[in-house]
């Protein structure tokens, strides 16, 4: 079938070292997924060559949604673009000196450099009071003054920040129109248009890195489109952004701060659609690849949301991001015994080259991967990957027996178990933080783990942590590019208030809901793809009078009519009930203040039966065996047998110890465990 | 023994306990200086000794030097009293018992398993007003601790479970701000609820027995790691001295001195030859110098866990008559000033035996700066505020601009919060030129905010220090700029006859408040700095040509281009 017609919606993730694409094609129903090297330099190589492995006539494709990196990579490698800022007089330093912190809270050496250095900051006449007067009105002229300023000194992206403009944005407004007269190119923004939120460090933050990253993502994406549309492509090119949803093109390229995020948010969309598909509505997303493990929790098929995050020390970016707590324990972090004797794991990381002591690339410091190596729990014979033929195990035990086990005291063996331990805990203390540390009961909730490593660990986790179960999707490596293709569209708004609740105008309010879940709505409108339908939500930023940190107030409400219908009384039950949920104390007596409020505004996309990835052969456990292999647990080697994990069909249980091998991972299930195939093809761990 | 194992995962699970209630009064907190600030700490604490078991990430770092004392004055209160009970809550804030300062109120638990206690839970915060002669408790002429707040000894805010509502009253009763104390109070009762639920379920799930032989092995381990950093230094006694401005009464300076003997695995600081106790708030406990030693160390031997065992191999010699080492009633405000002092001594005093572990001293001040009214409505407003300063230049590069003081890991609040709750308008908040120190490795640079009043009059409080002795730099670095502090009158601007302590002088609408923070000291030698370093620091304005010049010996071109030969003559005359 080759008739042209538009039947693919394909979901492309570029990784650090691989491109994965994941293909639906939703004629027939049929799913592929490719993997291909990312390239380096232009992203954009890599992931037309990932699309054509399975797709000839681009002509066939009606979708491609992109998690994409780029941005988040030209904020940590600092390779964004020449960048100014115009600022209100004597604030042109609020970047650069951040909320008065430091890297660490032991050790006094730190360092911070902005992505714009002072000079490429100018600073005007005008001033906005934090009631929105006007105290000094701005001079177009002096905005222009200063851009020609800027654009001597070659800057090529530029943005406006004024102190207190979520208040009035009027001046901000109107330097960014003089801007725009002696601009030459589109390159220009005002802080009120990406983040109308108080606290000046939070939102000049912003806006910056906004504008840092506009050249850097808007030329990339156009090289993508060009790229597609040279090859016949006609359909419609979305990008997930740090949130979980996806937006159109023209929206990253006006805010590609969005896309900070944008790629280990797909996974997350995925695992939280996987799980729910298969009855696990309450999961924690565990993806371990080659320095980092980061979690991420999904509550009642919801995955939480942070209201900001840090990408480095100082480069803070506040908008909605799906919280992902990330911790230095991935296959390649090194194991150590500190001057005191005591084990630690990370945060240093050998990384994929030269990667853990077995690749045998010149790393001699021990791993987590080189443990699960010496245990037997990782094929040496069969790396994953495909770059290696094979891994050296007794190097990777010379490097444990010197480094762990003989300060430790202890044999080879147990050196190499005793590194897993430490490893484990560290997950398993990530995964704390983000569910009991939350109020959250591990006992409903199963782990989810993806990326290449995940799975060797799950059993662990399980059992320190206290989970339900694992659950081990079809396709662990490609989850990222597989959650592309699921991702709803997502537009946030925010808007600061700051007033009491009783003297609130709550007609005002409720037209100011309205106004942005229009725009919200003409925003999924004209990206021109098809909804199931389209959701609001309402949400403000509470606190008690006096207190600076706010909880989140969803407010059960209904847009109807353009009209949200919402009142005093119910704001002030919403938050009562919220406030007890997160602190369990009320408060009596003291007034309660409305900071900012929130909008967004969702187009559910339609979904893909996940039973199309299902296995549908009839093989049985027996010949699914492909042999047997020593593994170390309970204090010795067992035989143990490993089987291959994709042809195994629905139905089949396997005890532990069991070893599961496919293309992209290991699943290791511990003696104690067993897992099971569901209707889906995902494997579920739980207790025998 | 308990294996090395479990040793490490218990470690992680109990840091993870206190730095959970650290994160439950961070979010909960009403006043801005625990919940922006973070000045604010929790920690479990030995059941006979009270010594520090473990402590969070994110506390405060003097407090974590602190807190041990606190929970020993709560203990020998129970010896005395003889009537501890399950359920029971201490709180306090008595600086000369265990405490810092009287903004500082501490909650004491005692944590019990099958009827004993099998360690101590502690919450400490800073209070916004605790009453006294000044709205924020920085009172620069205090001359007894009655005119800096009230001060509460040891006292049972529950029992058995249950809270005493006659103590809140008391409390409520003695500030200017009841709503911010009473949720201050319910954070930090929150947050030992939470801490009593999380040990229990470790317990449980490890066994007592295996977690109290984690929390001695720690110990152990951390006064093994330290004497072992120890004996890396080279036998003798290296020492140094600085000084603060004056006590806020007397403009007189007052020494701190520090003579530091290694031998072998030990460390003796003596500080002997310090000033003695002085009629203002710049004295402090014994115990705060301690805490204060505590907070150095760790800063110089960051890989060492935090816990009591740091200070084993450390023995600390301080007078009876000493500034450092004072009892009640003698007023101990200000006593952030002092502990920077010795931590700056403490550093200058290693870094010609460990040049690879310091740094240029930083900023050395927190300027807590009040301004104080009443808006037309007649309610009452009290900004308080500490500002930051530059970090030292280090060995491996520039110090930070605009960090925060080394006893904390406090944020500042947006000017535009500040805006947004109290009549005033920053003029100016900026980094200030010439404040870092000329190194090899320059200073951090200080700040400049400036502040205008929007109402018709309020007073205004300053407890600063650093406006006579600057920031010292390292191993041949200069030292940063002094603290400078100016306030409108009708007149003109004005410099207070103390220099960075002044209080209740009175500002109209539209009259303006400035200050200009130090910079961190800097790294080095200023004529081994790099040329092309010391040519972008002008470019980007941190260094005036005239710096360029007369400290680091570079000459620019009218383009801000290094003129190679000029600059070699000016730097060998220099180095001459």
């Amino acid at each position: 079938m080759n008739d042209g017609n538009p039947r693919y919606v394909i979901g492309v993730d570029v990784g650090g070292t691989f491109t994965d694409v994941f293909f639906l094609d939703e004629t027939s129903g049929r799913c592929e997924v490719a993997k291909v090297p990312s390239t380096f330099g232009d992203q954009s190589i890599g992931f037309i060559e990932g699309i054509r492995q399975k797709v000839e006539n681009f002509a066939e494709v009606a979708t491609v949604v992109h998690g994409t990196t780029v941005g988040t990579n030209a904020l940590l490698e600092r390779k964004g673009a020449k960048t100014g800022i115009i600022t209100t007089a004597g604030f042109r330093d609020a970047l650069e000196m951040r909320r008065r912190d430091r890297p660490n809270t032991w050790g006094l050496w730190g360092q911070f450099e902005p992505v714009v250095p002072r000079n490429l900051r100018l600073e005007v006449a005008e001033r906005v009071l934090a009631d929105g007067t006007i105290h000094i009105p701005v001079n177009p002229e002096d905005v222009k003054a200063a851009a020609r300023d800027l654009l001597s000194q070659g800057v090529e992206s530029v943005c406006v920040v004024f102190i207190n403009a979520y208040a009035n944005a009027e001046n901000e407004q109107l330097a960014l129109q003089a801007l725009r007269e002696v601009w030459p190119n589109d390159y220009v923004g005002a802080s009120t248009d990406i983040l109308p939120e108080i606290r000046e460090f939070e939102r000049t933050s912003t806006t910056t890195l906004n504008a840092y990253l506009q050249p850097v993502v808007a030329s990339y994406l156009q090289k993508l489109e060009d790229a597609l549309h040279h090859d016949g492509f006609a359909g419609q090119v979305l990008i997930v952004q740090s949130n979980g949803g996806v937006m159109s093109v023209d929206t990253a390229r006006r805010l590609p701060v969005r896309t900070a995020l944008s790629g280990p948010a797909a996974g997350v969309i995925a695992s939280a659609y996987i799980a729910e598909q298969a009855g696990f509505p309450n999961i924690i997303s565990c993806d371990m690849g080659g320095t980092s493990f980061d979690v991420s929790l999904v509550a009642d098929s919801q995955s939480a949301l942070a209201a900001q995050a840090n990408i480095d020390f100082g480069l803070t970016v506040r908008t909605p991001m799906i919280e992902i707590t990330t911790i230095g324990a991935g296959g390649g972090s090194i194991a150590w015994v500190d001057s005191g004797g005591l084990l630690q794991v990370g945060p240093e990381s050998a990384g994929s080259n030269p990667g853990p002591v077995c690749y045998g690339l010149g790393n001699d410091r021990p791993t987590v991967t080189d443990a699960n190596v010496v245990l037997g729990r990782i094929n040496a014979d069969k790396p994953i990957g495909g770059n290696l033929d094979r891994l050296d195990v007794e190097r990777a035990k010379a490097a444990i027996e010197k480094q762990v086990a003989n300060p430790l005291g202890l044999d080879v063996m147990a050196g190499a178990e005793a590194i897993i331990r430490v490893a484990n805990s560290k997950m398993a203390g990530a995964i704390r933080l983000v569910s009991i540390e939350r109020g959250n009961d591990p006992k409903n909730f199963a782990a989810m783990p993806f990326g290449g490593g995940g799975a060797l660990h799950t059993g662990a986790l399980i059992k320190e942590v206290g989970l339900e179960s694992a659950l081990v999707p079809r396709f662990p490596g490609i989850n990222s590019a597989l959650g592309c293709t699921i991702a709803d569209m997502r537009h946030d708004f925010v808007q600061t208030i700051n007033g009491t609740l009783d003297s609130l105008d709550i007609n005002h309010l409720s037209s100011q809901l309205s106004v942005l879940a229009e725009n919200g709505l003409e925003l999924l409108e004209r990206a021109e793809i098809t909804f199931k339908r389209s959701d609001i939500l309402f949400e403000l930023d509470m606190s008690y009078m006096g207190q600076t940190h706010t909880v989140d107030v969803p407010l059960p409400v209904t847009y109807e009519n353009k009209n949200t219908g919402i009142d005093v009384e119910t704001i002030r039950t919403a938050f009562e009930q919220r406030y007890n949920e997160v602190y369990g104390r009320p408060l009596e007596g003291i007034a309660i203040r409305v900071m900012n409020l929130r909008v967004s505004v969702i187009g559910r996309r339609p979904k893909f039966d996940l039973a199309l990835l299902a296995p549908d052969g009839k093989i049985t456990l027996e010949q699914a065996q492909t042999g047997t292999r020593q593994v170390w647990f309970e204090d010795a080697f067992h035989e143990t047998r490993i089987y291959d994990r994709l042809p195994l069909s629905v139905g089949t249980r396997i005890a532990g110890p069991a070893i599961l091998e496919q293309p992209d991972t290991t699943i290791w299930i511990e003696p104690d465990l067993a897992g099971e195939v569901d209707r889906f093809g995902n494997l579920v761990i739980s207790r025998k | 023994m308990i294996d090395p194992v479990t040793l490490a995962v218990l470690k992680g699970r109990l840091e993870q306990i206190a730095d959970e209630m650290d994160a439950v009064l961070f979010r909960s907190a009403f006043n801005p200086i625990i919940a922006e600030a973070h000045d604010a700490s929790h920690g479990l604490y030995h059941a006979q000794s009270g010594e520090t078991l473990v402590q969070g990430k994110s506390g405060l770092p003097i407090f974590v030097g602190a807190m041990s004392f606190a929970v020993q004055a709560v203990i020998r209160k129970t010896k005395r009293d003889g009537d501890l009970a399950e359920g029971d809550v201490y709180i306090f804030n008595d600086p000369y018992d265990g405490g810092t300062h009287l903004s500082d109120f501490r909650l004491v638990q005692p944590f019990y398993r099958n009827g004993e206690v099998f360690c101590y839970l502690a919450s400490v915060g800073h209070w916004h007003d605790v009453g006294g002669n000044v709205p924020g408790n920085y009172n620069p002429v205090a001359t007894e601790s009655f005119q800096e707040g009230m001060l509460i000894p040891p006292v049972k805010l529950f029992r058995k479970g249950e809270l005493q509502q006659d103590v809140v009253d008391i409390l409520k009763a003695n500030t200017r701000l009841p709503g911010s104390l009473y949720g201050d109070l319910n954070g930090q009762i929150n947050a030992l609820g939470l801490g009593i639920r999380r040990m229990n379920d470790l317990l449980d799930e490890y066994g007592d027995q295996t977690v109290a032989d984690a929390l001695g092995e720690l110990r152990n381990r951390a006064a093994k790691l330290m004497a072992a950093n120890i004996s890396e230094l080279p036998d003798g006694t290296y020492s140094a001295e600085d000084w603060l401005d004056n006590d806020g009464i007397k403009d007189e300076p007052l020494k701190i001195a520090l003579d530091l003997t290694i031998s072998g695995d030990r460390m003796v600081l003596d500080f002997s030859r310090s000033s003695d106790a002085c009629a203002g708030p710049v004295n402090i406990s014994r115990s705060t110098a301690v805490a204060s030693i505590y907070v150095a160390t760790k800063h110089l031997f960051t890989e060492v866990p935090a816990n009591a065992g740091v200070l084993e191999p450390i023995e600390v010699i301080i007078p009876e008559a000493s500034l450092l080492n004072v009892k009640a009633p003698k007023p101990v405000g200000g006593y952030t000033e002092t502990i920077l002092r010795i931590i700056d001594v403490l550093f200058c005093a290693l870094a010609d035996v460990a040049p690879d572990r310091v740094n240029g001293c930083a900023y050395g001040t927190i300027n807590a700066l009040s301004l104080a009214g009443h808006r037309k409505d007649g309610s009452r407003w009290v900004m308080f505020s500490f500002f930051g300063g530059g970090h030292g230049g280090h060995p491996e590069g520039d110090g930070l601009n605009h960090g925060n003081a080394p006893i904390s890991t406090a944020t500042i609040p947006p000017a535009e919060i500040l805006e947004a709750a109290y009549p005033v308008m920053f003029t100016q908040w900026a980094l200030r030129p010439d404040s870092g120190g000329a190194g090899r490795h320059r200073g951090g640079l200080g700040a400049i905010y400036e502040i205008e009043l929007l109402e018709e009059q309020a007073d205004v409080f300053l407890f600063g220090e650093r406006g006579k002795f600057a920031p010292p730099g390292v191993v041949g670095g200069q030292p940063a700029a002094l603290n400078k502090f100016t306030f409108e009158q009708n007149d003109g601007m004005h410099t207070p006859p103390m220099k960075s302590k002044m209080v209740g002088i009175s500002l109209s609408k539209g009259q303006r408040v400035h200050l200009e923070t130090p910079g961190g000291g800097g790294y080095g030698l200023p004529t081994d700095r790099q040329a092309e370093a010391v040519s972008r620091d002008v470019c980007l304005g941190f260094v005036s040509r005239e710096h360029a010049k007369t400290q680091y010996g570079v000459v620019l071109d009218a383009a801000g281009a290094v003129d190679d030969a000029k600059t070699e003559q000016h730097r060998k005359a220099l180095q001459a």
